[in-house]
C-alpha cells in the first residue's frame, strides 16, 4: 500500500472529523441537538478509555502476560456497573455545581482551595505527559509500519518529524474546537460527538481485523480455542496481589482521569445517559477485549520472531495482504491516540487555566478583575494550556526516544491520577474530610508515587541512580523504591500501589482527623455529601456592599455580554425590578459565582467575586458558624412561638365552647320552668273546674260554662304544644318546605284576614302600597303566611295607640324583598329588643292574650330556614319588624 | 427545620424500587467475586493459559452486563431525590 495514500486518507480522516465537529457545533449553536445528546453518544465517549494503549498494546499485552490485560477493563466494568455507588453521586454534583474539571471537584469540595486546585493538577499534568507521548509513539509507530511495508521501501520516514506533525496537527484540532467558547458549562459537543465517531472506527477496526484473524487465518472459533490451548504463551502470572491490584488501579484510574473526568461528569447532559452507560460501556469494553486472545495467540504462531507483538493488529492483516483492513486499523489506532490526545489536553487545559494561570494572573494584577476582557485572557490561557501540555507530550516523547519504557508508562499513569482518588471519595461520601487532609494525602501520594513509581520507570541510572536502586535512598536499604520497608515480593507496580495507597489514606484520614475544616470547607462538605438531600446549599455571600454594574461588568468579561446582561436581567425580574441590575443578595451572588465557576472554575469565580464584594467572605467566614447555629435557635423560637399561639387559640375556642355550654344550661332550665309553669296554668283550672264537675247537682248553665272553660284551656295546652313541636321541627332544620310561586299581595290578604280573629274588637287601619306588592316569591308560601300572621297579630295584640295603624311597606333590591309591618305604638324598649325573639319572652303580662311566647321565636326559625331573617326594625316610632326573604329560594338552600 | 420521620414501612411499589438499588449496589461485589474465583482455582501461580479461563471471564462479563442492563431502566426512574436511605 502506497505510503503516500495512507498519508492522504489519514489527512481525510481528519478533515471528516473536521467536517463532524464542525456541523454539530453549528447545530449545538441553534440549539437543535437531537439525537447527538443520546445515551449513545455519551456511551461512546466514554470509550477514550481505550486509548492506543489499549488498541495497540492490549494484543502486545496479552502476548506478554496472557489474561492480564483484562484486568484493566474489569475494573471500569466494576466501577460502571457498580454507578448507583459513586458515578451517579459524582455525576449529580458535577452537574449541581458546575464543576469542570477533577481539581475544581477537589478544590470547590475543600473549600474553594486553589492550592489543592494547583496539586491535582500537577498530578494530573505529571502523569498525563508520558502518556500523551505514548500516544504520539503509536501513531509514530503504525507509521512506522506502513513505511517499512511499502514495497519500495525507499522512503525515509523520520519518526522526530512525525511525532512533531501529529503533535501540531492535534493541538489545532483541539485549540480549534476546544476553545471556542467559553461556555457556562465548559461542554464541548462538537469534540464529543468527534469522539463517539472516533469510537466506532476503533470498534469496527478491532472487530474487523479480529473476524478476520478467527474466521479468515485461523479458521473457526474451535480452531482458536485448541490454539489458545496449545499456544506458547501459557505461562501468565496470576499472581493474586497483581491481579486484584491491577483491577483496582483501572477502577480507580476510571474515575480518576481527567479526560474520564471530563467526558463522564463534565460533559454529561443527562443524568439519565449515565443508567444506559452503565451497562452499554462495559459492553463496549468487552467488544474491545473479544478478540484480543486469539489475535496474540495468531500472531505469535504466525508472526516473525522478535516481532513487536504490539503491532500484531497492525501487522498481521499486512502480511495477509490484506491492505484495506490494514487501513481500517490504522485509522482505528489514529482515533484511539487523537480522541485521548484532544480530550485530555482540553481537560488538562481547563486546569492549568483556572488554577494556574488565572489565579496567577490575578494575583499580578489585583485590578484586573474589573479592569480587563477577562474572556479573551481565558481563552489565550486555555490555548497556551493545550499547547504547552502537547509540546511536554512531545518532549517526552523526543527525550525518551521512544524507548520501550514508555509501555510501561500507561500502568504507572494510571497509578498516578489514582492519588486523587482518597480525596475525592473521601470528599463526596465523608464530611468530616478536610483540607489539610486531603492536602497530606495528595502530597503523600504524590511523593510516594513520583519515588517507587513515576522515577524508576525511566530504568535505572536515569531518573534515580543505580544506588539509590539497589542500596536505597542515602543508602537506607529500606528506602529502596521498589522495596520500601524491606516489602520485596511484590512486583514493582503492585508495591507502588500498595504503598502510595496506604500512605495516601493514612495522610489523608489522619490529617482530616486532627484537623478543624473551616466554615465555607464545612458548608461545601455538607453541600457536597448531601447532594441528593438538597438541603444545605452551597456558601453563601453575605449582602455585600457591592456595586451591582461592577458585577455586571465582571461578569460580561467573562460570560459574553449578551449572555451576561441576560443573566442579570432575570435576575432584576426574579427580585421583582426592572432593567438589569438586580440587587446584591446573598443567593444573586450566589448563583452568579456558580455560573462563573462553570467558565473560569469555583475557586477563581469565588475569588473574583470577593475581590468586588470586598472583604466580605472574612467577615462571612466568621459569621458562618455564629450564623448557622443563630439559624438554628432562630427555627426553634419560632417554632415554639408557632405553637404558644396554637395553644393560646385553642385554649380561647374551649372557654367559648364552654361559655356556650353554660348558656345553654341556663336556657335549657329556664326554658324547662317556663314550660312547666306554661303547662300547669291550664291544667290547673282544668283539674280545678273538672272537680267542681264531678261534684254534680250543679245549675246546667254552669256546666256548660265550666265545662267550655275546660275546653278553652285544654285548646291552649294543644295549641302550646303545637307551637312546641313546630318549633323543635323548625330548629332541627328537619322541617319540609313546600316551594312554589306565590303572590306576596296575596299572602298578605291572607294574613290580614287570619289576623282579624285576634282582637276582633280593636278597629285597625291598615296602610298599604298595593302596586309594591305585585310580587311573585319563590318559597314556601303557608310559612311565610304563619309569620306574617304572627307580626300581625302582635301588631293587634300589643298595639297600645288610640287609633291603632298598622303599615306595611314592601320593598325589593337585590334578589331579596323586605317586608316592613310597622304600627304606631310605643314600640320595645331598647333593652328588649334583643330578647324577643327568644322562647317564652313576652314583655308583659297585661295582654297576655293565649300565647305562649312561642310566637316571634317561631318566626324566626322559619325564615331561617326559608333563607331570609326577621328583625326589630328600630327607629320607625312604634313596634317595626322587617321581614327579610329571597326573591328565588332554590332547594338546596332549603 | 427537622426534617420529617421518613416512614417506617412502604408499600409494594417503592419497596421493590429499593431492593433493586440494593441489588444494584450489591452487583459490582458479586463481580468482584466471580473476578477473583479463579486465582483459586490452581495452587501454583504460574499457570498455562487455558482457553476455559478465557470463556470464562468473558462469560462472567458478559453475565455482569446482563444483570446491570436489566436493573437500569428500573434505577432511572427514581433519581433518588425523596427516599434516599432504606
Amino acid at each position: 500500500m502506497p505510503f503516500n495514500l495512507l498519508v492522504l486518507s489519514c489527512l481525510l480522516y481528519v478533515a471528516f472529523l473536521f467536517a463532524v465537529a464542525f456541523l454539530v457545533e453549528r447545530r449545538a449553536a441553534r440549539g437543535r441537538l437531537g439525537w447527538l445528546r443520546s445515551p449513545l453518544v455519551y456511551t461512546l465517549s466514554l470509550s477514550i478509555y481505550c486509548t492506543a494503549w489499549t488498541f495497540y498494546g492490549a494484543v502486545g499485552y496479552a502476548a506478554r502476560s496472557g489474561l492480564e490485560f483484562l484486568t484493566i477493563y474489569f475494573g471500569p466494568t466494576l466501577v460502571f456497573i457498580g454507578w448507583w455507588w459513586l458515578l451517579r453521586k459524582l455525576v449529580r454534583i458535577g452537574r449541581q455545581y458546575h464543576v469542570t474539571s477533577i481539581a475544581d471537584l477537589i478544590s470547590s469540595r475543600y473549600g474553594k482551595s486553589n492550592l489543592l486546585g494547583v496539586i491535582v493538577t500537577l498530578i494530573a499534568v505529571i502523569a498525563a505527559t508520558p502518556y500523551i507521548a505514548l500516544q504520539l509513539q503509536s501513531v509514530v509507530l503504525s507509521f512506522g509500519v506502513f513505511a517499512s511495508a511499502a514495497p519500495d521501501g525507499s522512503r525515509p520516514l523520520d519518526p522526530g518529524q512525525t511525532a512533531v506533525w501529529v503533535a501540531v496537527g492535534l493541538a489545532f484540532f483541539t485549540i480549534l474546537f476546544g476553545t471556542r467558547n467559553l461556555d457556562a458549562r465548559e461542554q464541548h459537543h462538537g469534540i464529543v460527538t468527534a469522539i463517539a465517531v472516533e469510537a466506532v472506527v476503533k470498534l469496527v477496526a478491532l472487530l474487523a481485523v479480529g473476524s478476520f484473524v478467527v474466521w479468515g487465518i485461523a479458521g473457526g472459533v474451535a480452531e482458536v480455542i485448541a490454539k489458545i490451548d496449545a499456544a506458547d504463551l501459557s505461562a501468565w502470572q496470576v499472581e493474586p496481589g497483581r491481579w486484584t491490584g491491577l483491577i483496582f488501579l483501572s477502577a480507580a484510574a476510571v474515575i480518576t482521569l481527567p479526560r474520564m473526568f471530563q467526558v463522564m461528569v463534565v460533559e454529561n447532559e443527562d443524568e439519565g445517559h449515565l443508567a444506559r452507560a452503565s451497562w452499554a460501556f462495559p459492553l463496549y469494553l468487552l467488544a474491545m477485549s473479544l478478540f484480543i486472545v486469539p489475535i496474540a495467540v495468531v500472531g505469535l504462531e504466525r508472526m516473525p520472531a522478535g516481532s513487536n507483538p504490539d503491532m500484531f493488529v497492525l501487522t498481521l492483516p499486512l502480511a495477509e495482504g490484506q491492505g484495506a483492513l490494514a487501513m481500517l486499523v490504522f485509522l482505528g489506532g489514529f482515533s484511539s491516540a487523537t480522541s485521548m490526545v484532544i480530550v485530555e489536553s482540553i481537560a488538562l487545559a481547563t486546569m492549568i487555566s483556572n488554577h494556574v494561570m488565572i489565579p496567577l494572573w490575578l494575583r499580578l494584577r489585583p485590578g484586573a478583575a474589573a479592569a480587563d476582557d477577562l474572556r479573551s485572557v481565558v481563552l489565550m490561557a486555555r490555548r497556551l494550556a493545550i499547547a504547552i501540555v502537547l509540546a511536554l507530550g512531545y518532549g517526552y516523547y523526543h527525550v525518551s526516544g521512544g524507548s520501550a519504557a514508555l509501555a510501561a508508562i500507561g500502568l504507572v499513569a494510571f497509578l498516578g491520577v489514582a492519588q486523587v482518588l482518597p480525596a475525592m471519595l473521601g470528599g463526596i461520601f465523608w464530611r468530616g474530610a478536610t483540607r489539610t487532609g486531603a492536602l497530606l494525602g495528595l502530597l503523600t501520594g504524590l511523593v510516594v508515587w513520583a519515588y517507587t513509581s513515576f522515577l524508576p520507570s525511566f530504568g535505572p541510572g536515569a531518573a534515580l541512580s543505580e544506588a539509590v536502586f539497589t542500596q536505597g535512598l542515602f543508602g537506607l536499604s529500606w528506602l529502596r523504591p521498589q522495596a520500601l520497608f524491606g516489602t520485596q515480593t511484590m512486583d514493582p507496580i503492585t508495591h507502588a500501589l500498595f504503598w502510595s495507597m496506604a500512605l495516601n489514606v493514612l495522610a489523608f484520614c489522619l490529617g482530616s482527623l486532627f484537623t478543624f475544616p473551616g466554615p465555607v470547607e464545612r458548608l461545601q462538605g455538607a453541600a457536597f455529601v448531601n447532594v441528593f438531600e438538597g438541603s444545605v446549599g452551597p456558601q453563601r455571600w453575605a449582602r455585600g456592599q457591592v456595586d451591582p454594574e461592577a458585577l455586571l461588568g465582571m461578569a460580561q468579561r467573562i460570560l459574553g455580554e449578551e449572555t451576561a446582561l441576560s443573566f442579570f436581567q432575570d435576575a432584576a425580574r426574579s427580585q421583582g425590578k426592572e432593567g438589569f441590575l438586580p440587587d446584591p443578595t446573598p443567593t444573586f451572588l450566589d448563583q452568579l459565582e456558580t455560573r462563573l465557576s462553570g467558565s473560569v472554575g469555583a475557586a477563581t469565580a469565588h475569588a473574583m467575586i470577593s475581590q468586588l464584594v470586598g472583604r466580605a467572605t472574612v467577615t462571612v467566614e466568621d459569621l458562618m458558624a455564629v450564623a448557622s447555629e443563630s439559624a438554628q435557635l432562630l427555627e426553634y423560637s419560632t417554632q415554639l412561638e408557632a405553637r404558644e399561639a396554637e395553644l393560646t387559640r385553642t385554649a380561647g375556642a374551649l372557654r367559648e365552647a364552654n361559655e356556650k355550654l353554660t348558656q345553654l344550661s341556663l336556657q335549657k332550665d329556664a326554658f324547662l320552668s317556663q314550660i312547666s309553669h306554661e303547662l300547669r296554668t291550664p291544667m290547673t283550672s282544668i283539674r280545678a273546674f273538672s272537680e267542681i264537675l264531678t261534684d254534680g247537682d250543679l245549675p246546667p248553665e254552669a256546666v256548660m260554662r265550666y265545662g267550655r272553660i275546660i275546653h278553652d284551656e285544654a285548646k291552649r295546652l294543644t295549641r302550646l304544644l303545637d307551637n312546641l313541636l313546630d318549633l323543635s321541627v323548625l330548629e332541627n332544620g328537619s322541617v319540609q318546605l313546600n316551594l312554589g310561586l306565590a303572590s306576596l299581595q296575596g299572602m298578605i290578604d291572607t294574613a290580614l284576614t287570619a289576623a282579624r280573629q285576634t282582637r276582633p274588637d280593636r278597629d285597625f287601619l291598615v296602610v298599604r302600597d298595593l302596586p309594591s306588592e305585585a310580587i311573585y316569591l319563590k318559597t314556601d308560601a303557608d310559612r311565610l303566611t304563619q309569620v306574617f300572621i304572627n307580626l300581625i297579630s302582635n301588631a293587634r295584640k300589643y298595639c297600645d295607640a288610640a287609633r291603632p295603624e298598622l303599615r306595611i311597606v314592601v320593598r325589593q333590591r337585590a334578589g331579596r324583598v323586605t317586608v316592613d309591618f310597622i304600627d304606631n305604638g310605643k314600640g320595645i324598649p331598647k333593652d328588649s329588643q334583643s330578647l324577643i325573639f327568644e322562647k317564652f319572652a313576652r314583655l308583659t303580662d297585661a295582654n297576655r292574650a293565649g300565647g305562649a311566647g312561642l310566637g316571634l321565636a317561631i318566626c324566626r326559625e322559619i325564615m331561617t330556614s326559608l333563607g331570609g331573617a326577621v328583625a326589630y326594625l328600630p327607629g320607625q316610632k312604634g313596634a317595626a319588624f322587617r321581614v327579610t326573604v329571597p326573591l328565588r329560594l332554590e332547594r338546596q338552600a332549603a | 427545620m427537622r426534617r420529617p420521620k421518613p416512614p417506617l414501612f412502604l408499600a409494594r411499589a417503592p419497596y421493590r424500587r429499593r431492593r433493586l438499588r440494593d441489588a444494584a449496589r450489591l452487583l459490582p461485589v458479586v463481580g468482584i467475586f466471580l473476578l477473583l474465583l479463579p486465582l483459586l482455582w490452581t495452587p501454583d501461580s504460574r499457570v498455562a493459559l487455558r482457553s476455559g479461563d478465557v470463556i470464562y471471564f468473558f462469560l462472567v462479563w458478559l453475565g455482569l452486563i446482563g444483570v446491570a442492563a436489566a436493573f437500569a431502566p428500573g434505577l432511572r426512574g427514581g433519581d433518588g431525590t425523596d427516599d434516599e436511605e432504606d
